[in-house]
């Protein structure tokens, strides 16, 4: 058990102590927009001329993705296709589905409602299912509901948070479907926080006009995620875990026509023949871009994009990643995990080392981002920890003041008892905080139904691209993964009632295993990553690459 | 995070009882790592939220087992580590259309009859890393009382300790599950104002106006976005 803050943060501690009651129902203006062009310009990471690599093979050849993520566009695949045998099949579906987070999940229900017997369905996960970023979401989901919000609202706000490069049909489907979602989950049976009259209680998120962000406690996504998977259970759906695509599988006829699955435990193959596949595999926080820390599960290395692009779809937006401007920047335990924008929509303020407020605490994610790191980097208002991380104050207090004792407690359980194990205690002492790695606003290109560019292929949630641009905004997500891993499903099971299915094969990946020798590429790399590498340097440099066999 | 390893305090740890040396100041997941094990079970979120880290272990002058998340735990000198298996216990599938608790005598007891071998031991609540009252819970199940059972096991991430350490066998988690899904089904009130706009969609209200927004030139658009009200306060 760490002790809380030590003895010298405590005095920049006093000082945000002081300032409070001052600071208590001051709001600070919001950026015009060529403010807030500025601050992004000078210090958002995604403005750096550093750190971004032109692809050089593939369908989206000459875009431009961050380094880490190039390197693995640019990699060999993992197998090599000489050594697998196609012929022999070991499951034969009409939908597979690749990811057991919230898209994948959402996709098995809807392809089950659209008249896909359970048995005909398989999802492979590469952890346990629901293992993913969706049962990590705190601060909740959007939908227009409340009379004085629409649709429209819902729309214009997202398409603004993404700075206009949204696909509008895209943001269309999320918002027009987001009260529909909503409904179906009150008939699952998800918790949410109501009101006495079963209204539900909303809050304003970043970049939001209305108070639109429905939410379970600081659980939301857990809630979420634990009643879908529990569905899927009733339906007896079946799910491979521990065992990822590695590599989609096509068909003679150019179509994608299932993958090839990794028993993680015991390396064995498996091969999956399928007449729709829908790419669920989440995002890539864990390739650590620009050397951040990230809020991601362990499992979110980007394989859709990898298996995804390998095969055909082209990708957009994955220039622009979302750094969360609130990710725990001390105790050295939590550095990196999220501090939910929830916090400030209960009314904590992000304020410097001297208790002064410098952005409002409810700019579109980016901008608020880029706020905290030039308060740090650029003005040295900062506050440094013990480990040499810096960080700003997240006033956490105030949320008490404003709204009653006892206020903490009940909205933000899983925060509080993050910090108790720490030694600190966030209804009376601030939140250190520095922006964190949190969602990769690209991906792959789809439809409004869900259909990518390449026949028999699907895609929903976070592997895709297009929904927010170049920006998300807070809460649209757990209702992308739900919008378009229903568009997904549904329109997948449609498709699996006409397809057939030709000769299977894997001349994709020597294609482009070719492409990448044509270009002169140099690589040692294998690709997609499966598992982020967080073992000892040491151990590494000592390590074997023996097999010891019995 | 840093690999400035010289200068770091190191403390020792037993890992499935072999010994390391790990710095001080990083969580039980991150030391086994540290000490170069490659999770591949018992490692999903990293961040408190998902219950697959859940671990036993013991300090080298206790004899008690103690149970955490090895991903929210830091590592003290002198642990002894373990990786857990999973938890095999045995879940009832259910029709979310059948179990109205106002036309079921006690649901709970319909699914779980084997919360009625409570002996109260309360060791399913001394084993919660969320440090949910998991006995009280189970019965509230009993006494037919779902929602505060749906209440009190609300922070419950499904790692299974408690499950591991019932001498009755209760499935504590996935009985809770249920709980939880027929308060949100049956017992909550539910929004008339999403029924509402439900509707709203169902009957093309928004069509129009949506297609204009979809097809509006860029200008246009970035204006209504700049001059759109925005509510601040409650
Ligand atoms: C800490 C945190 C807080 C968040 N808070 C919010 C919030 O408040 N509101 C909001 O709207 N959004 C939030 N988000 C974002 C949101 O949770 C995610 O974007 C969304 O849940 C993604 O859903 P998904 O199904 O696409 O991906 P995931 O839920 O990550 O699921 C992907 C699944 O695919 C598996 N997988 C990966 N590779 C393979 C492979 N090769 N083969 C098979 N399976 C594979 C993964 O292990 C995982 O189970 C948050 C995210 C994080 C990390
Ligand atoms: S890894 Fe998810 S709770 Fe620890």
């Amino acid at each position: 058990m760490t002790d809380g803050y030590p003895d010298y943060m405590q005095e920049s501690i006093k000082k945000v102590k002081e300032t409070r009651e001052e600071r208590m129902g001051k709001t600070y203006d919001r950026m015009t927009p060529s403010e807030g062009q500025e601050v992004l310009n000078n210090f958002h990471p995604d403005y750096k001329k550093e750190g971004k690599e032109e692809l050089k093979i593939g369908p989206s050849k000459g875009r431009k993705v961050p380094t880490e993520l190039a390197k693995l566009l640019r990699a060999r695949s993992l197998i090599d296709p000489s050594e697998i045998d196609l012929t022999q099949v070991d499951h034969d579906v009409d939908v597979l589905i690749i990811g057991g987070g919230g898209a994948g999940t959402v996709a098995a229900l809807w392809s089950v409602y659209e008249g896909i017997d359970p048995e005909n369905i398989l999802i492979s996960t590469k952890l346990r299912h629901g293992d993913s970023n969706s049962m990590m979401a705190q601060g909740g989901i959007q939908a227009a509901d409340k009379d004085d919000d629409s649709p429209i609202k819902h729309y214009l706000d997202a398409i603004g948070g993404g700075h206009f490069t949204n696909v509008p049909e895209l943001v269309k489907a999320l918002t027009i479907d987001g009260p529909k979602v909503l409904k179906w989950h009150e008939e699952l049976g998800i918790m949410y926080d109501r009101e006495e009259d079963g209204n539900f209680v909303e809050l304003p998120g970043g970049g939001t006009s209305r108070y639109r962000l429905h939410s379970s406690g600081d659980y939301t996504g857990m809630e979420l995620m634990r009643v879908l998977r529990d569905e899927a259970d009733n339906l007896d759906i079946p799910v491979l875990e521990f065992t990822p695509a590695v590599e989609l599988l096509k068909d003679d006829k150019g179509q994608v026509a299932g993958a090839l699955l990794m028993n993680l435990e015991t390396n064995e193959y498996y091969v999956v023949r399928a007449k729709s596949t829908v790419m669920a595999t989440g995002g890539f926080g864990r390739l650590h871009v620009q050397a951040f820390p990230t809020t991601n599960h362990y499992g979110a290395t980007g394989d859709g994009l990898i298996m995804g692009y390998r095969a055909g779809v082209p990708i957009r937006d994955l220039d622009s990643v979302q750094y969360h401007p609130t990710g725990a920047a001390f105790p050295d335990q939590i550095v990196g995990l999220l501090v939910t924008e929830k916090v400030r929509s209960l009314g904590a303020q992000p304020v410097n080392m001297d208790g002064e407020l410098f952005v409002n605490p409810l700019e579109p994610r980016d901008i608020e981002a880029a706020a905290i790191i030039r308060e740090c980097r650029g003005r040295e208002n900062g506050v440094t920890t013990p480990t040499g991380m810096q960080g700003v104050w997240l006033d956490s207090p105030l949320i008490e003041m404003k709204s009653g004792e006892g206020t903490i407690e009940d909205t933000l359980p899983a925060m509080v008892r993050q910090y108790e194990r720490f030694g600190i205690d966030i209804t009376k002492e601030p939140i250190l905080v520095y922006p964190t790695l949190h969602y990769q606003n690209g991906g792959l290109i789809i439809n409004e139904d869900g259909s990518t560019p390449v026949k028999g292929l699907f895609a929903g949630g976070e592997v895709e691209g297009g929904v927010h641009g170049k920006n998300r905004l807070m809460g649209n997500s757990l209702l992308d993964y739900n919008v378009f891993g229903r568009r997904a499903g549904m329109t997948a099971a449609k498709h699996a009632k006409k397809a057939s299915i030709g000769k299977l094969t894997l001349d994709h990946v020597n294609d482009y295993n070719q492409q990448i020798e044509d270009a002169g590429i140099k690589t040692d790399k294998k690709s997609p990553l499966l598992l982020p590498e967080y073992r000892g340097k040491k151990v590494l440099e000592r390590h074997l690459d023996v097999e010891v066999t019995l | 995070m840093s690999e400035d390893e010289e200068n770091r305090e190191m403390i020792e740890i037993f890992v499935m009882g072999k010994r390391y040396k790990v710095p001080k100041g990083l969580t039980i997941m991150t030391a086994l790592e540290y000490a170069g094990y490659k999770y591949v079970r018992g490692c999903g979120c990293r961040g408190g939220f998902c219950g697959a880290c859940a671990t036993i272990y013991r300090t080298e002058d206790e004899y008690k087992f103690k149970m955490d998340l090895a991903c929210q735990t830091a590592v003290q000198d002198g642990m002894f580590l373990v990786q857990l298996p999973f938890v095999p216990a045995v879940r009832e599938d259910f029709d979310i259309e059948e179990v109205d608790p106002k036309e079921n005598d006690n649901v709970m007891l319909d699914y779980y009859s084997e919360i009625a071998r409570c002996v109260s031991c309360n060791t399913c609540t001394k084993a919660c890393p969320q440090d949910i009252e998991a006995m009280d819970y189970v019965q509230a199940a009993l006494r037919g009382d779902v929602e505060r059972c749906a209440d009190l096991s609300f922070d419950c991430i499904q790692c299974g300790l408690c499950s591991i350490r019932c001498p009755a066998d209760i499935k504590h988690y996935h009985l809770a599950q249920l709980a939880r899904r027929i308060t949100g089904r049956y017992i909550h009130e539910h929004s008339d104002e999403l029924e509402k706009r439900v509707q709203e969609i169902k009957n093309g209200e928004y069509d129009d106006k949506m297609k204009e927004m979809v097809e509006m030139e860029m200008e246009e658009l970035k204006k209504l976005y700049e001059e759109r009200d925005i509510r601040e306060e409650g």
